[in-house]
């Protein structure tokens, strides 16, 4: 085992996987001689050449497109998008069309693609309101796609491989302010963590707080700081937003009875929604108390200046006080 | 073959100087008609209340039998639009795959009675399928041969959209990426001058889609696409290129719309009268059939043969499909990812 | 038979058309996919091919006249051998139109009535789950001042007065509470100016739910027969001072009804069963609920193995069961388990009754007033205590003929009374 960062373990799930599987290539802009703007394919050029490590030319809805055909025809595509941000001329591409392809055939067809892109914001990201989305509702809404949303990096490397293996279209979205923050012992070689199961962080008692991507880490330092309170916080990573690990949702639920949902993303029907929907239709009966969501401000993006990103961003601090309020209930 | 071609050049059957034999003339007159017979036969059941609706591609059959004759039918990938009936039987559809498309049944091999008709798709055919919104298929042809350029396999890719969808973004950057990497790849323009109801000339400043294709580093042909062997031979041009590693190919066919859009669709109401009738004079099913009887080919005697058999299959293929049953309610959500 | 030609869905969002013209006329002969008629809607014009051949018959809309789409317009006699596969076709609904939206999703439940016990204390989901859980009637957490926002009592204030309770559970927890409503019911006018909203007590809320649900998922049906008590009443009247003095209890009718229906509930098992979708559940026990009136409602207790008990015992089981309902003592032990019922409305004087079957068991008894009748006996009229039994039953279990046969062996064990069996 190595301590990887979390962008050292994602460049090593996809050096495994072009290594393990011929088929496998990545495309993207500046994904090649440049090893991508974040480092994601450093080195791949050298490795495995021009055919397999494709620069594209500035084009979402080619890069997404393309890859779709090459799915289609039996290669392994991983396409980057330099930015979650850029996403939206591929937003065609991925809905009406990597979505449905095994539907649209019944099951003749399928699209066995991965599209990567960094996400999110922070005060240090200083990304400003093109560089910091969080665009996980748009995509987690459709049937057909499967959305990832790791945050350690062990989970990173094995998210990323199984999905690179899977049969259905998977957008994985990489927290970039997780990309060089985070470290862990991750384990070398092959291995996966399959999409879909959630993982309980911190076990508790008092209320369940669910959170994904690098809120987990804001979530995980404000049930350090209540615990000091006697607030003892169940912490759970969703990981994978679809498919949605329902059963551990509720059974965190019923054994605590109070839900907090944490994201990043605006609040206004972000995924968070979904996720307390889903508790307040099947675990009725368990709450003690109402549903709470801590999520970004309902404004565009994050902002560029300190002061406006931080007014924005949920923190360890504003988690914090929601647990507080919601134990008190 | 080169000597029968050089003496051929000299009498003058055009056909026999393109290598073609009076059986492939034959056969491809006859995909033509079956296409045709079929399309008419799809609107019959629309107007008599049996089916809901039909997108029809009467006028551009022959110009999609000539360039698909020039391919490998046995591995050449199509990824077709919604007028490409003639196409798709080409490349290896039965008239009761696109029948059983029509009447949206169970066993319905492009969608499983999920999409529209005319979306067609066909893995044992290599036909990709395809959606509703324009022009995002170009990208996926153009996916399709960069992974079959990279295995090295030689086969090609041929993808045809109306002009209408060389307007949209996608469109271009399909060219783009063709052109940077010398795909093997035809891009089949079928111009019949209307996107529904938009004439060409609010839909682009340049009399050729053709043109466009300089942009993009490759060639662009224009053809009569009421003349088969032409489009024949620009196809063949087209087909010696992409496997030769030369890369792609913009072939635009000029052809004419003989229906309406679709059966949502009135085209009384912008196309002038005087339009739509020279429109019939430039029908690939005519000009062949005369060129077919010029050169000895097609006598009475095989004419009215070769159109009972496609009457026979027409019947057969709506008697076929229109008995099968509706697709299970019970299967609605199956397929939204793989099954194990 | 001639068959209808109808109006052609002709394009998505087209509701209407006009037949412009004929192009055919009653005796013509018309061929499959031949034109029929032109057409006009707002959006296409079109020539009509008739979706099958034989001979036009009638044409059922004028010329110039418009239609609403699937209208009949003509009738065709098929000739044999065209004949329909070609069955004029439902035209198809529009494609994601407006025939679609009809059909909303049932709306979702509405949630149990929500947490606000008289008082106006907000009770959570959790809460109202963990009293019932521990036999805690919720007018004991009314009462109490909880460590939750605004003094709300939380799930640890519940947890907390379990632990220091102690003991066995106390009060009464009337007939097990039923699951929240399934359909939503339509609504009535909510309460005018002038009209009074009597809250419901736990006890009516229970006992309003139970009687819906039962209701709603039971095909109640029923059988009724007229007994002649002559001989019961009269043994009972010889006997009871002399019993009351022995067995300390009185001796009531109801305690006979119990004997009589453990004898025959033992004779016909299907009538001690519950209904389940596995199948028809023969319970082997027989524990028998009593219907007693309390104050604000209808208790049922149940005695447990009502059929090992002796006339006397039934009576004892009785008399300590009124009892403590009438002190609201029952426990919830008291009042579950029953596997049939019995109710007495003979006490309130009716002659007749359809009793409401206690959801779970398969039928239930009414006992109605005993009265005095001129009945025929030998072909002479006598003066008789006369009784009638009313059974209703859940008709998925077992049917009328058996119903009878049931009330029947009750009418024998009641006539043929005799030696305080």
């Amino acid at each position: 085992m190595a301590e990887l960062r979390y962008i050292d373990a994602i460049r090593d799930a996809m050096l495994t996987e072009m290594r393990r599987d011929e088929r496998v290539l990545v495309l993207g802009e500046d994904v090649g001689v440049k090893g991508g703007v974040f480092g994601a394919t450093d080195g791949f050029h050298a490795e495995f050449g021009e055919a397999r490590v494709l620069d594209t030319p500035l084009a979402e809805s080619l890069i997404v497109g393309a890859a779709i055909g090459m799915a289609v025809a039996g290669l392994r595509p991983i396409a980057e998008i330099q930015f979650s941000d850029f996403i939206y001329p591929a937003f065609n591409q991925i809905v009406s069309e990597a979505a449905r392809i095994r539907y649209r055939s019944a099951g003749a067809f399928g699209c066995p693609l991965v599209i990567r892109a960094p996400y999110g914001g922070g005060v240090e990201v200083h990304g400003g309101l093109y560089h910091s989305q969080s665009v996980e509702a748009f995509f987690a809404h459709v049937p057909g796609l499967k959305v990832v949303t790791p945050y350690t990096p062990s989970d990173a490397k094995g998210l990323l491989i199984a999905s690179i293996r899977d049969p259905d279209p998977v957008l994985f979205l990489e927290h970039k302010r997780l990309y060089r923050a985070l470290r862990e012992e991750v384990p070398e070689g092959d291995y996966t963590v399959p999409l879909g199961p959630a993982a309980v962080r911190r076990p508790g008692t008092t209320l369940s707080a669910f959170a994904y991507g690098q809120m987990l880490h804001e979530t995980l330092r404000a049930a350090a700081d209540v615990a000091a309170e006697g607030l003892d916080v169940e912490v759970v990573d969703l990981r994978t937003l679809r498919p949605l690990d329902a059963a551990t949702i509720l059974a965190s639920v019923r054994k605590t009875g109070k839900a907090l949902i944490v994201y990043e993303d605006n609040r206004f029907m972000g995924f968070g929604a979904e996720v307390a929907a889903l508790i307040a239709e099947e675990a009725f009966d368990a709450l003690d108390g109402p549903i709470v969501r801590v999520a970004g401000l309902d404004a565009p993006a994050v902002p560029y200046a300190d002061t406006l990103a931080a007014a924005f961003m949920p923190t360890a601090g504003k988690i914090a006080d929601a647990m507080r309020r919601l134990a008190a209930y | 073959m080169a000597a029968r071609e050089a003496h051929a050049r000299t009498t003058g059957a055009r056909h026999e100087a393109l290598g073609l034999h009076p059986d492939d003339l034959l056969a491809m007159y006859y995909h033509i008609a079956l296409a045709r017979a079929i399309d008419e036969r799809m609107w019959v059941l629309q107007r008599a209340g049996l089916v809901p609706f039909v997108i029809s591609g009467q006028g551009h059959e022959g110009a999609q039998v000539g360039i698909m004759w020039a391919t490998d039918r046995t591995r050449d990938w199509l990824v077709p639009y919604y007028r490409q009936l003639a196409a798709c039987l080409v490349r290896g559809m039965s008239p009761r795959d696109l029948m059983l498309g029509l009447f949206a049944r169970e066993g319905d091999p492009s969608s499983g009675g999920r999409q529209m008709p005319a979306h067609w798709a066909d893995p044992r055919h290599r036909i990709m399928t395809t959606s509703s919104p324009v022009a995002t298929q170009y990208l996926h042809a153009v996916g399709i041969a960069y992974a079959v350029k990279v295995r090295g396999g030689g086969e090609l890719v041929v993808t045809s959209m109306g002009e209408g969808s060389t307007s949209q973004g996608d469109w271009h950057e399909a060219m783009n990426f063709a052109g940077v990497h010398r795909l093997p790849v035809i891009f089949m323009v079928e111009n019949n001058r209307y996107a529904i109801s938009v004439p060409t000339r609010l839909q682009m400043a340049v009399e050729d889609v053709a043109v466009r294709a300089a942009g993009y580093g490759f060639p662009g042909v224009v053809v009569d696409g009421s003349d088969v062997l032409a489009c024949y031979e620009a196809g063949r041009e087209a087909v010696r290129r992409a496997r030769s590693g030369e890369g792609p190919t913009l072939i635009e066919c000029k052809v004419e719309r003989l229906t309406a859009h679709s059966s949502e669709d009135r085209q009384e109401k912008y196309r002038p009268t005087a339009d739509l009738e020279a429109a019939r004079s430039k029908d690939a099913l005519v000009v062949f059939k005369h060129y077919l009887e010029q050169v000895g080919v097609l006598d009475e005697e095989r004419y009215t043969e070769i159109h009972r058999r496609i009457r026979a299959e027409v019947n057969d293929a709506t008697d076929y499909a229109e008995a099968r049953p509706m697709p299970d309610p019970a299967t609605v959500t199956r397929h939204v990812y793989a099954e194990e | 038979m001639p068959v209808e030609i109808r109006l052609p869905q002709l394009g998505e969002s087209i509701h209407e058309g006009t037949i412009a013209r004929w192009l055919k006329q009653p005796g013509d002969r018309v061929e499959k996919y031949e034109p029929l008629a032109e057409i006009t809607t707002d959006k296409v014009n079109v020539e009509m091919p008739s979706p099958l051949g034989g001979v036009l018959v009638e044409l059922l809309v004028p010329e110039g006249e418009t239609r609403p789409v699937g209208s009949p317009i003509a009738l065709i006699e098929t000739v044999s051998g065209a004949i329909a596969a070609e069955a004029p076709a439902e035209p198809p609904a529009p494609a994601g139109g407006p025939g679609g939206s009809d059909r909303s999703p049932a709306p979702a439940a509405p949630p149990p009535a929500a947490g606000r016990a008289p008082g106006g204390v907000r009770l959570s989901p959790l809460v109202r789950k963990l009293a019932e859980e521990h036999h805690i009637p919720l007018q004991a957490l009314e009462g109490m001042t909880g460590s939750g926002a605004g003094g709300r009592v939380t799930k640890d204030d519940v947890l907390r007065y379990v632990a220091a309770r102690g003991a066995s559970p106390a009060a009464p927890s009337p007939g097990a509470p039923a699951a929240p409503p399934g359909a939503p019911a339509s609504r009535p006018p909510g309460p005018g100016s002038a009209d009074e909203v009597v809250r419901l007590s736990p006890v009516r809320r229970a006992i309003a739910q139970r009687m819906a649900q039962s209701k709603r998922e039971i095909p109640h049906a029923y059988g009724v027969i007229e007994v002649d008590m002559s001989a019961v009443v009269a043994w009972r009247e010889a006997q009871r001072d002399a019993w009351r003095a022995r067995e300390g209890v009185p001796l009531t009718y109801t305690a006979f009804f119990v004997r009589a229906a453990c004898a025959a509930l033992r004779a016909y098992p299907v009538v001690n069963s519950s209904w389940s979708d596995d199948g028809v559940v023969l319970r082997k026990a027989v524990h028998v609920g009593i219907g007693i009136a309390v104050d604000d409602g209808l208790l049922v207790p149940v005695i447990h193995d009502a059929d090992r008990l002796s006339l006397a015992g039934v009576a004892r089981a009785l008399d300590d069961l009124t009892r403590r309902a009438r002190a609201g003592r029952l426990t919830l032990d008291d009042v579950s388990g029953g596997t049939f019922t019995i109710t007495n409305p003979g006490v309130f004087g009716s002659i007749w009754s359809m009793p409401i079957i206690v959801p779970g068991q398969a039928a239930i008894l009414a006992t109605d007033a005993i009265v005095k009748r001129a009945v025929v006996r030998d072909d002479a009229i006598a003066i008789r205590p006369v009784m009638h039994l009313g059974l209703s039953f859940d008709h998925r279990i077992f049917d009328g003929a058996v119903a009878m046969q049931f009330l029947n062996f009750l009418k024998a064990w009641f006539e043929d009374y005799r030696d305080g069996r």
